[in-house]
């Protein structure tokens, strides 16, 4: 399941897969369009859309600088209203401190809306192992969850399963409803789950969310959904459990609003999702409904080493899923090839903070740089620049291959070096401009293989500018 | 400085100075046409993108020390590249920021750089050149000149102009062509894959000639184009511009 080892180090060859796989290929086509159209109608409805990115930004930016203050303050509020706050350095206190609440619980099956924190802590996987049953409530977390697969986007977790292998992942695990039962629609298959889940929501002991936000001034936490599958989740069992990352946190209500209004936007093009639901500590004496015991496990694992380095920016992420929706990348392998939880340019930068840069060394890597995700990114995060950051850090520590690294030296050595370039260039130049002259490319030159296995390479037309402007007598600087 | 004429230092570009001469050519005479006196620095191989998207970063900085005083004493820096003049621009002061001998000096060859069609537009004031060239052509906005450099509308401007050439836009023009300089030898099945998209997308928009303002990446879907053999012709937008579509074959194909 999603808490199985990262794979994230055999990048190039879950790329090929996923390129070979014709089912993923044709979800990517429609899933890309689709998100790109929206979110672009969506900014451009809105005038002070881009105005908004840049309070949205500086919002987080002031978060960040302040962040041990305003964690206090939430801690402090959500005290204050019967709730409790396990602090979590890393993935295993999480989940530690999960536990201990489902047991203290008495708990058999606990509920889960969705929560991306969920699976970077490899939550399900371990409740099941200490003998809890988990079932996921969001559609696409549940498919996902019955399919025993990770999520391939952080918003639509299982966009890369079409509708008919749905219907018969349903038809599979769904025994006790009629086979003869048409599962066609979108609607038929969102129908049958409700259905499904109804029961499991009723039986639950534990609710367990996560957050898009958390409010330091009232001490509540904030999901958005569309399917009001999260509602159920926290009001319904006596426990509701919040597993939230520690830089989900904001100031106010009002700050919350203001990122609330780029976020659907960028996600799905939304105005709002359907469902906003605010979430601040157990029910009060005369609340008619809601849970007994409220809890917020606050994760850490590696974030807050993050605050005051080159990576810092990556902790204003919202979560929205617009970087991989543009990422050219992305969109011809999909979600599951990056080999952990997050995919994408995001994933790109925060894999290798949260995994090593040792397993995760490839998705810095794998990038074209053609910057879209941070023309879209409502949070004006430099995506590429943390990524060459990243690539620096590789590079210091010789993780890229010897032959790599050797190449790149001497080019470098040369490219210093404007007249032994010159040189050294001028025989092979020549070489491949006559060879090349006829075709003028080439279907395959060695120690070209990497360009020749997709393409031709085209040939050079053989003296270079810099000896044809001599030739010309082009003008040159005044000798110094 | 007494010329009224300014004085440009034309920064090749690596891959035009090894691969395709004629776009130089064209570029230099297109800035000469539109009233600069157009210098080409010795000292200047690479703008020391391959090291520094490699994360060398020590490497590329050297190159910006070794490179920039040859470009200083220009009035303008002018590239046939959107990327290596938004390395110039954009990143070559970032490198070396730290550097007190160097930081203000790469800020100011900075502020004068410009991309080739943005700088005839925007600085030259310019609105047409005098060319023709007969055909249909897609034209292809590379990622760091369009998202970078704000890119698209000068070479679409200019090219409106050209008698006989008519221009249009791809179905999915934001969309990389999947060259990303070393991307397209490190991960060559993905970079195959979008850069296969790529040429569909040229192919259905029913233009027979693709321009581009970037030579990497016009190598790269030229190579493709070629490759599923196509009888589309890739050229340099310089090279219609400046009306010097004889000096060499389109990309990727021979004399014969
Ligand atoms: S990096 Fe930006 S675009 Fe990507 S998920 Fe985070 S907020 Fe959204």
């Amino acid at each position: 399941m999603s808490a199985d080892a990262p794979t994230s180090h055999r990048f190039p060859e879950n790329a090929r897969a996923a390129l070979a796989d014709e089912t993923l290929q044709r979800s990517l086509a429609s899933a890309k369009v689709g998100f790109r159209v929206r979110r672009s109608e969506a900014a451009a409805r809105l005038p002070e859309f881009e105005i908004l990115r840049d309070e949205a930004r500086d919002i987080k930016n002031h978060v960040l600088a302040h962040l041990d203050l305003y964690l206090e303050a939430f801690e402090t509020r959500v005290t204050e209203r019967g709730g409790h706050v396990h602090w979590a350095r890393d993935a295993a206190e999480a989940r530690g401190a999960v536990l201990a609440i489902c047991r203290a619980a008495g708990a058999r099956t606990v509920t889960k809306g969705k929560s991306m924190i969920s699976e970077e802590i490899g939550l399900n996987a371990f409740l099941e192992e200490n003998g809890i049953e988990p079932v996921e409530t969001d559609l696409g977390e549940y498919i996902i969850q019955l399919r025993h697969e990770a999520p391939s986007h952080i918003i639509a977790p299982a966009f890369h399963v079409p509708k008919a292998e749905v219907a018969a992942t349903f038809r599979k695990h769904h025994t006790a409803l009629d086979p003869a039962r048409l599962l066609e629609q979108p609607r038929q298959l969102l129908e049958e789950a409700r259905g499904v889940l109804r029961d499991r929501f009723l039986a639950a002991d534990v609710g367990i969310t996560g957050a898009n936000f958390l409010i330091a001034e009232t001490g509540a936490t904030v999901i958005v959904t569309n399917e009001g599958n999260g509602d159920l989740t926290q009001t319904l069992p006596r426990v509701h459990i919040v597993v939230a990352s520690l830089e989900k946190v904001v100031p106010t209500l009002e700050d919350a609003s203001t990122i609330l209004r780029v976020l659907a936007r960028s996600a799905t093009g939304q105005e709002f999702t359907s469902y906003t639901t605010f979430s601040t500590g157990p029910r009060r004496g005369e609340d008619l409904d809601g849970p007994h015991e409220f809890h917020v496990v606050l994760l850490d694992n590696g974030r807050s080493d993050l605050v005051g380095t080159e990576l810092q920016d990556v902790l204003r992420c919202i979560r929205c899923g617009a970087c991989m929706n543009h990422c050219p990348v992305f969109g011809v392998i999909g979600g599951h090839a990056y080999g952990w939880v997050y995919p994408g340019p995001i994933g790109a930068v925060l894999s290798p903070s949260l995994i090593g840069v040792e397993e995760a060394h490839h998705l810095p890597s794998a990038s074209t740089f053609c910057g879209r995700c941070e023309s879209v990114c409502p949070m004006r995060i430099p995506l590429p620049a943390l990524m060459r950051h990243l690539r620096e850090r590789e590079f210091e520590k010789k993780i890229p291959p010897a032959t790599q690294r050797w190449g790149l030296r001497i080019w470098a050595f040369l490219a210093k070096r404007p007249r032994l370039y010159r040189l050294a260039t001028a025989v092979p130049l020549r070489l491949l401009g006559r060879l090349g002259r006829r075709s003028g490319r080439f279907r395959s030159l060695p120690m070209a293989g990497g360009w020749t296995s997709q393409r031709d390479l085209p040939a050079p037309q053989g003296p270079s500018f810099q000896s044809l402007w001599d030739r010309a007598g082009g003008r040159r600087e005044k000798p110094v | 400085m007494t010329d009224a004429r300014p004085n440009v230092a034309l920064f090749v570009t690596c891959l035009v100075d090894l691969f395709r001469p004629a776009v130089g050519f064209a570029a230099a005479k297109l800035l000469e046409d539109a009233g600069c006196t157009v210098t080409v620095p010795r000292s200047q191989t690479c703008c020391g993108q391959p090291a520094y998207n490699s994360g060398d970063r020590a490497d590329a900085a050297a190159i910006v020390r070794r490179t920039l005083p040859a470009l200083e004493p220009f009035d303008h820096v002018v590239a046939p590249s959107g990327s290596c003049a938004a390395m110039l621009r954009l990143h070559w002061p970032a490198l070396v920021a730290d550097e007190p001998d160097y930081a203000d000096r790469a800020a100011a060859v900075a502020a004068r750089t410009w991309e080739l069609t943005a700088f005839l537009t925007d600085v030259c004031g310019l609105d047409s050149v005098d060319a023709a060239y007969d055909g249909v052509a897609a034209y292809h906005d590379s990622c760091s000149g369009l998202r970078e450099l704000g890119v698209r509308e000068q070479p679409r401007r200019l090219l409106r102009g050209i008698a006989g050439l008519t221009v249009k836009d791809l179905g999915a023009p934001e969309e990389c062509c999947g060259f990303g300089g070393l991307f397209a030898v490190k991960y060559p099945d993905i970079s195959g894959r979008m850069v296969s998209d790529k040429a569909d997308d040229i192919e259905a928009s029913g233009a027979d000639t693709l321009l581009a303002g970037d030579l990497g990446c016009l190598m790269n879907m030229a190579g493709r184009l070629k490759r599923r053999g196509s009888a589309i012709r890739v050229r340099h937008v310089a090279e219609v511009l400046a009306g010097a579509t004889g000096a060499a074959p389109p990309i990727g194909e021979g004399e014969s």
